[in-house]
């Protein structure tokens, strides 16, 4: 046998050995005991919580932005009396909200309301919650920074037309300001659907915390880990691109 | 006081940093129904200062004006109802960028006067074709001339049927090409009978259309008269002095 024959054999049995093992690890990992169940169930919730944890992002970021941001424009301008003194109020508390929720680490604050606040609830209902939460307080200054962004133009040419400052911005400053910002928005949201991935500090059976224990079952890391990457991956690309779809839409209104 | 006099400023100051910036110091005019006023100075008379208390887009430091008689610088005033009686036009137009001509006119009247769509939107495409404009409806903002914006801004302001036009300053930011088509525009509606109130350096509007004219510097109304008599024969030093540079 020539060398480069003993050199082939020697390859082909090293593939076939490795093939071998590859199955059967792959086996252990996801096929014995149903084990891709818990990646199965471990996407539902890591899905199940982004969803709900955006749905309560936005809606807190809008509602402290706009609080905010109107204090900053008007707070100088406004007559003293009881509008101003809740404005007041209300802005004190979005930027108390921001400072505590920025200043420390989700995982604390997923700890704190697991074990401490919200005791009385499901850990996905509180992840869901505290991801919404924190999720919030980035949302607002990128939607602030949206509503700044307009000129104040179209808040005045709103206002002549005898719209209030509620219609004006929901009609007018708001679609722009969110047209604006929807890259940012975009970039939070595929930070957060990867956030989620610290839940399994609570207790609770996310993505990442199902490779986990497919891991601690098999004593196998490298597969279920994978997996588990190229899971999220798949999910960022895919949420990327119907973003990029959306974003399109709305430019073509503009030209 | 006068059956016919729709806004009467009285004594309107508006003071910045305390009272370190005086851009109205005590101002008082009446605007009669169906007037052309034309408000000239030089940059900072407080002109557009004085445009803009009109309709509280300024809140006046002190002074009260009478809108129909009823004082819309009181702190219980309904200001968003008076508004809707003032049309205002800009410098800078402010057309809504991410609505098409038609929604930009028909907003306003859809959800403040709830008026149908088809209702609006006969009267926009209707207002359109008078301005020249009547194939643009559908256009975005951002694909019109700045000429052509401006007569849209008048239109949208006039979908709301206001009393009085207020114009700041019309034909500031636009080519000195497209400054006729939209001082046309502004003859037009003058000649219909428009209350109109208007912030301008266009000398020869003011001397065509306008049926006063007020002279302002420094925060203060020096001068007024009408066109005739204020170009031909000026009294104050500072407006003689100021027309010497302009005519």
């Amino acid at each position: 046998m020539s060398e480069l024959q003993v050199w082939w054999q020697n390859l082909a049995a090293d593939v076939q050995m490795w093939w071998t093992d590859f199955q059967d690890t792959f086996y252990r990992c996801f096929i014995q005991d149903d084990r891709w169940n818990f990646l199965t169930r471990g996407l539902g919730n890591t899905l199940l919580i982004t969803l709900f944890a955006l749905i309560i992002g936005v809606a807190l970021g809008v509602v402290v932005a706009i609080i905010r941001s109107s204090y900053d424009k008007n707070a100088q301008e406004m007559r003293p009396g009881f509008g101003k003194a809740i404005l007041s109020i209300l802005n004190s508390i979005c930027k108390v909200y921001l400072t505590v929720i920025r200043g420390t680490p989700v995982v604390v604050q997923l700890l704190l309301g697991v074990f401490v606040f919200f005791i009385f609830m499901g850990d996905i209902t509180v992840a869901c919650i505290v991801f919404g939460v924190n999720s919030g307080a980035y949302v607002a200054e990128i939607v602030r920074s949206g509503i700044m962004s307009i000129d104040n133009g179209q808040f005045e040419a709103g206002r002549s037309l005898g719209f209030n400052y509620v219609q004006t911005m929901r009609h007018i400053i708001l679609p722009q300001a969110f047209k604006n910002v929807l890259p940012s928005l975009a970039n939070e949201f595929i930070v957060l659907i990867k956030e989620t991935s610290v839940a399994g500090y609570a207790g609770v059976i996310d993505l990442t915390k199902g490779g986990e224990i497919i891991r601690g079952r098999t004593f196998e890391a490298f597969m279920p880990l994978i997996a588990v990457a190229l899971i999220y991956l798949a999910l960022v690309l895919f949420f990327t691109y119907l973003i990029g779809k959306l974003e399109r839409r709305l430019r073509s209104s503009e030209r | 006081m006068n059956d016919n006099v729709i806004i009467s400023a009285r004594e309107l100051k508006k003071y910045y940093n305390g009272d370190a910036i005086k851009a109205l110091d005590g101002v008082s005019a009446d605007i009669t129904k169906g007037e052309v006023v034309v408000v000239i100075g030089p940059s900072g008379s407080g002109k557009s200062t004085f445009l803009r208390c009109l309709n509280l887009l300024e809140i006046p430091t002190d002074g009260t004006i009478l809108f129909n008689g009823s004082n819309i610088t009181d702190k219980n005033a309904n200001i968003n109802m008076h508004r809707q009686k003032m049309g205002m036009v800009f410098q800078h137009f402010n057309l809504f960028p991410h609505m098409t001509i038609l929604k930009n006119m028909t907003l306003a009247p859809c959800s403040l006067l709830h008026k149908t769509k088809e209702e609006a939107e006969k009267k926009a495409l209707a207002l359109l074709q008078r301005v020249g404009l009547g194939d643009r409806a559908n256009a975005y903002p951002s694909q019109l001339s700045g000429g052509q914006k401006q007569r849209v801004a008048i239109v949208r302001a006039l979908m709301m049927e206001p009393e009085v036009m207020l114009f700041d300053e019309p034909t500031s930011a636009l080519d000195p090409e497209m400054v006729g088509e939209v001082l046309s525009v502004m003859k037009e509606l003058a000649a219909e009978g428009m209350t109109m109130v208007v912030v301008t350096h266009e000398m020869g509007f003011a001397k065509e259309v306008g049926s006063r004219v007020l002279f302002m510097d420094e925060g203060k109304l020096l001068e007024q008269n009408t066109p005739n008599e204020l170009f031909v024969n000026p009294q104050h030093p500072r407006l003689q002095d100021f027309l010497s540079k302009v005519l």
